[in-house]
């Protein structure tokens, strides 16, 4: 009895084409071995650039855009298929191996039936009948949980929501009997609350059909859930290989032992204080459109103090700092900041209000203009605000960058020189160039690696201490909160449903929502997901 | 130093070389413009290298005055609708509103009307002279060039960075000249080639139907409209004239694109 | 009312509501235009009785808007009016110049079509390989030549140099329908060759765009062979961008033919437009402007509504 896969010293190269330089051949995958026996899941885990997705399209001899699988073993049932020819690799994808991609809408086909694209593989490859495919389909679209499973497959795919697509390529991965599976990030483009459902989905048809599977994510805590065995990568690398109940509760590697122990910052709740920041009763909408985003929103505060806004895609949050900054004036209700009444419209602000609000972005790359070096960017807000110029503005900027913990010489860089986790650090010391009361923190951590994330919560945090800043976090991490906030405000569907001290939001009875997403966060521990299942009291909605 | 890829070379010394011989002409041409020199389309010998025309002018004179105008009219347009054009569209996606309304939706109109056509209409209507033709072919353009910096700059103000400006409290002037302009550079001198390539082509071919360039100047397309009626007799002096306005377009091109794909290697990050 | 069916229909009524503001802007524009159609006709020596006699018997000193309405509703009943050089209506000499050029356009786009889909398909299939570089390579050197020098280059090597054909394109209402044919081979090569390098580099764009398409990648890794990749998956979604290339072409096709009909002096609408503005004869002009930019209009509607027809999320609406 063999492995149905069986990966080793598997080497994987690409070649990069450096604007201006000579192509140059790089190493993506270096000395991996993993194997999969049937009825088991393998989680791959790592973070952006790990290489664990190049692994996963491996076992299907694929390299995405340019990849070349130079070296080592790749054993599908037994058979050697690293260098197998176009012919033979047709017979075997789709059939001995499918895949489930991270963004289901982009992977099915929009001009075609769902029923037609999830049976395609078994009548393709001649595993079954139509009739017999169809049937097989419409049980694995009820397996996995889709409403009107009989009907299901006559939509096209943007008729159905992102969650039910995600299910839906799974009974499309299921539909052929492979011997393999790849899951490749399948939650993570979803919201927090449909994650989960999609996550029992996948965990109870690969339990039911009993395939092999390799499910590969970046969140340790959601695969700690699904797999049986976990491989640890990084920069292309194996860096621990174990079971689940190993890697999770008794890490060796110091780089797992920090991916386990991510979001553990400890951060206490500091005592009430008057608050730099007032919304009081504000109800906004977009021009043009007939219905409130916001509705009748109050919450304080406190001056350097961290109050988290909580909600999944749509609930509003992002809107509340619209109408904090006045690039959406609301259209009522009263903000109060630092004693004074700010004007709902930006133009009518004075540049005081304007230096002491500042506000720091998701996507750091766009956040920064392109053409400016980081002493430009950071000594703008100097220049602009305190009218230093030359050597002061110089001196200042570099005590910024020292702020934020980047050294010398970053001054004349431009922001793509700069790492994810450094353009953020950047857009942080321009904000803080501004001497604010406030910093308004749009999913300022979303975008980027938990372990630097991690790096940047921190940075906040000690911020705070020293300069008493306070931040309007926004996110959909309820993690994230636990570790910055002071006070929480839970947004859902434009209204704030559940506010107050961290400790008190976060402590039970809970109203219905807050339930649900509370308990929809994947825990760091064995189990956490079938406790979950007995517990809720509320359906998600997004699914 | 960044590598010049071999075609940008060539097509940038082609360029240079053709506007060198539009400044210079006066010096370069071996003859007068309009002195009768040979018979009716002689052939080329080593007196007359390209041969002589329909009357038996010098045909290489004929053609390096005929650079001259060609490409000082097609500057000159160019020019014309690259700031009319910029400028309208940079108001139209920062201003908004109205005033983007009223241009874009005047610019759509004008554009649904194929350009040669409308330039047609226009020149029936108007007295052909070289200043005419360089308005008409400019504003003509510039619907184009509208489009495209209006398409960069309504790009560029959704960016992140442009609203953390406003944020800041920075003025108009600012947010144009410092955060948008840098970023629309590019796309707008590798658009400037093409512009330039249209007009040439543009000119060439009124002035071919008659309808451009009027005698006694004579730009290419001109020189290959008197010297059609040889061809049918094997005598190929219009193919000259015709190869210059190939050439000049091609070598134009060629560095355009090498503008271009500087562009989207800059787009795509520092490629790591 | 099905939403497409609303969409087709109002994409109809913005293009009709569109060529009457193209009738507008000519009309006005050329009115508001220095000059003077009754001075033109007449030249600078024209007494001022004569130019008074003459803009009286053009209706000049009606009001404007009148002026336009007139002409709008003489267009809409097929009555263009008469030319100003020799009389004649012009509805009557338009009607057999627009079959001939009617005639040549739809010649070089059966020609010209289908080779330019299957050239872009080979290329996009080849994709940075050496067919690709090839056709790519060509029909860049063939985007640079207007399209009097391609038409002189042909005429001089296909008809001086090698007698393979003859050099001008004279057609007569007599001529049989293969004589007709081999009359307008040049002008429908040299038309060919303009329009085929823009729409098969536009055609191979469009369908590299839809084979980067993350769902192609799903279907490769179905086990599915290249060409039911491009036939079952590519193709579907393919079709209204290579629709959008052609008609885009075909409505250039409509402006490439005006000077290739002068160079082959083919007697068509391009001809008659051009010498009619030599003789600033503005009723012909504005007639066969119009005409023109309809046929241009008429092109781009079509292209929206099939691309319109095409897309499965308007078709099938949530």
């Amino acid at each position: 009895m063999h492995n149905t896969l069986d990966i080793k010293g598997l080497r994987i190269e690409a070649t990069s084409y450096p604007p201006g330089e000579k192509p140059r051949d790089v190493v993506l995958v270096n000395n991996v071995s993993v194997s999969v026996q049937q009825g088991r899941v393998l989680g791959l885990i790592g973070e952006s650039g790990a290489g664990k997705s190049t692994i996963g399209l491996s076992a299907m001899s694929y390299g995405r855009g340019g990849v070349r699988l130079t070296g080592g073993h790749i054993l599908l049932n037994g058979r050697e298929i690293r260098e197998a020819g176009p012919a033979e690799l047709r017979t075997l994808r789709g059939r001995e191996v499918t895949y489930v991609a991270q963004s289901a809408a982009a992977a099915f086909n929009p001009a075609i039936r769902l029923m037609d694209q999830v049976i395609e593989t078994s009548l393709l490859h001649g595993v079954m009948s139509r009739t017999e495919a169809e049937a097989r389909a419409v049980e694995l679209f009820g397996k996995l949980g889709l409403p009107d499973p009989e009907n299901f497959g006559r939509r096209y795919p943007h008729q159905v929501s992102g969650g039910q697509l995600q299910r839906a390529m799974t009974a499309m991965a299921l539909c052929p009997k492979p011997d393999l599976v790849i899951f490749d990030e399948p939650t993570t483009a979803l919201d927090v609350t449909t994650q989960i459902d999609v996550l029992v989905a996948i965990k109870t048809a690969i339990r039911d059909t009993g395939v092999a599977a390799l499910y590969i994510t970046h969140d340790l805590a959601v695969v700690a859930q699904v797999a049986d065995d976990i491989l640890v990568l990084r920069g292309g690398k194996k860096v621990e290989y174990g079971t689940t109940d190993q890697i999770i509760n008794n890490p060796q590697e110091d780089y797992t032992k920090a991916l386990v122990s991510v979001r553990s910052i400890d951060h206490d709740e500091k005592a009430e204080a008057p608050p730099v920041l007032s919304v009081a009763g504000v109800t906004a909408r977009y021009r043009g459109t007939n219905f409130d985003v916001l509705k009748n929103i109050t919450v304080d505060l406190p001056a350097g103090q961290t109050l988290a806004v909580v909600g999944e895609s749509g609930s509003g949050k992002s809107t509340l700092a619209r109408v904090i900054t006045g690039l959406l004036p609301a259209a009522k209700g009263k903000l109060t900041f630092a004693g004074r009444t700010l004007s709902p419209a930006l133009a009518q602000r004075s540049k005081d209000d304007l230096r002491e609000v500042q506000m720091i972005y998701q996507m750091a790359d766009t956040a920064m203009n392109p053409r400016q070096t980081v002493g430009t960017i950071i000594g703008r807000p100097l220049e602009f605000y305190f009218d230093l110029k030359g050597e002061a503005k110089r001196q200042r900027v570099q005590e910024l960058l020292d702020e934020i913990e980047m050294g010398s010489g970053f001054a004349d860089r431009y922001p793509a020189e700069l790492s994810g986790g450094q353009k953020q650090r950047v857009c942080i010391a321009r904000a803080l160039a501004a001497k604010p009361k406030l910093i308004i923190c749009d999913e300022v951590t979303s975008a980027l690696d938990p372990l630097v994330a991690d790096g940047i919560l921190k940075l906040l945090l000690s911020l705070q201490a020293r300069e008493g800043v306070a931040y309007l976090f926004i996110t959909h991490d309820l993690a994230t909160v636990r570790a910055i906030a002071d006070k929480i405000a839970v947004m859902y569907r434009g209204e704030v449903v559940r506010y107050g001290g961290k400790t008190d939001v976060l402590t039970p009875p809970f109203d219905d929502y807050t339930d649900l997403l509370l308990s929809s966060v994947p825990e760091m521990k064995l189990g956490w997901l079938e406790e979950v299942l007995e517990n809720r009291k509320m359906e998600s909605a997004g699914n | 130093m960044r590598r010049l890829p071999v075609s940008a070379l060539i097509g940038l010394l082609l360029t240079g070389a053709f506007f060198a011989v539009a400044i210079f002409a006066q010096w370069l041409a071996p003859y007068q413009i309009g002195e009768i020199v040979g018979g009716v389309w002689d052939p080329a010998s080593s007196a007359h290298l390209l041969g002589t025309d329909s009357i038996g002018r010098d045909l290489l004179t004929r053609m390096i005055y005929g650079a001259q105008v060609t490409i000082f009219v097609a500057t000159c347009a160019t020019i014309l609708s690259f700031v009319t054009g910029s400028v309208l569209g940079f108001l139209a996606a920062t201003a908004g509103g109205w005033v983007d309304q009223a241009l874009s939706r005047f610019v759509d109109l004008v554009m649904a009307i194929p350009s040669l056509i409308l330039a047609l209409v226009v020149l029936t209507a108007v007295d052909v002279t070289l200043p005419t033709l360089i308005i008409v072919m400019g504003l003509l353009d510039s619907t184009r060039v509208f489009r495209l910096s209006r398409a960069v700059a309504v790009d560029i103000t959704v960016m992140d960075y442009v609203e953390a400006a406003r944020l800041r409290g920075e003025g108009q002037g600012w947010v144009i000249f410092s955060e948008i302009l840098p970023n629309a550079l590019t796309p707008l001198i590798a658009e400037l080639g093409l512009r330039f390539i249209f007009a040439v082509l543009f000119i060439s071919t009124l002035s071919f139907l008659g309808l451009g360039v009027q005698p006694p100047l004579a730009d290419w397309g001109g020189l290959v409209k008197e010297n059609s009626a040889g061809l049918i007799y094997g005598k190929s002096a219009a193919l000259a004239p015709a190869m210059a306005i190939a050439a000049l377009a091609i070598s134009v091109n060629l560095v355009a694109d090498w503008v271009l794909s500087r562009t989207t290697s800059l787009k795509g990050g520092r490629g790591a | 009312m099905h939403p497409v069916v609303k969409l087709v229909t109002q994409r109809i009524a913005l293009g009709l509501l569109l060529l009457l503001a193209v009738s507008a802007l000519i009309f006005f524009g050329v009115a508001a235009l220095p000059g003077d159609t009754a001075q033109a006709m007449l030249g600078q020596s024209a007494t001022p009785e004569a130019l008074a006699n003459l803009r009286e018997k053009l209706g000049l000193n009606e009001p404007i808007v009148w002026r336009y309405l007139h002409w709008l509703g003489g267009f809409l009943t097929g009555d263009l009016g008469v030319s100003l050089a020799n009389g004649q209506d012009i509805a009557k000499s338009v009607g057999q110049r627009l079959g001939n050029t009617l005639f040549l356009a739809s010649c070089s786009a059966v020609i010209a079509v289908p080779l330019a889909i299957t050239l872009g398909l080979i290329a996009a299939r080849y994709n940075g390989r050496w067919p690709d570089k090839l056709i790519s390579g060509v029909t860049l050197a063939t985007i640079s030549l207007p399209e009097f020098v391609a038409g002189y280059i042909v005429m001089y090597f296909l008809a001086v140099r090698w007698h393979i054909f003859l050099p001008t394109s004279l057609v007569f209402s007599s001529m049989g329908f293969l004589e007709r044919l081999q009359a307008i081979a040049l002008p429908v090569i040299v038309l060919v060759m303009v329009v085929l390098a823009h729409m098969m580099r536009m055609t191979r764009a469009a369908i590299l765009n839809v084979m980067e398409s993350a769902y192609i990648e799903t279907a490769e890794l179905k086990g599915l062979s290249p060409i039911k990749v491009i036939w079952r998956h590519a193709f579907p979604n393919a079709i209204a961008p290579v629709v959008n290339v052609v008609m885009l072409n075909l409505a250039y096709l409509v402006v490439g033919v005006v000077v290739v009909e002068v160079v082959f002096a083919y007697s068509g609408m391009g001809q008659f437009l051009v010498d009619s503005v030599t003789k600033r004869d503005m009723p012909v002009v504005l007639a066969c402007g119009m005409i023109f930019a309809a046929i241009y209009i008429g092109l781009n509607i079509v292209a929206d509504v099939v691309s319109i027809l095409t897309n499965p999320r308007l078709r099938h609406p949530k």
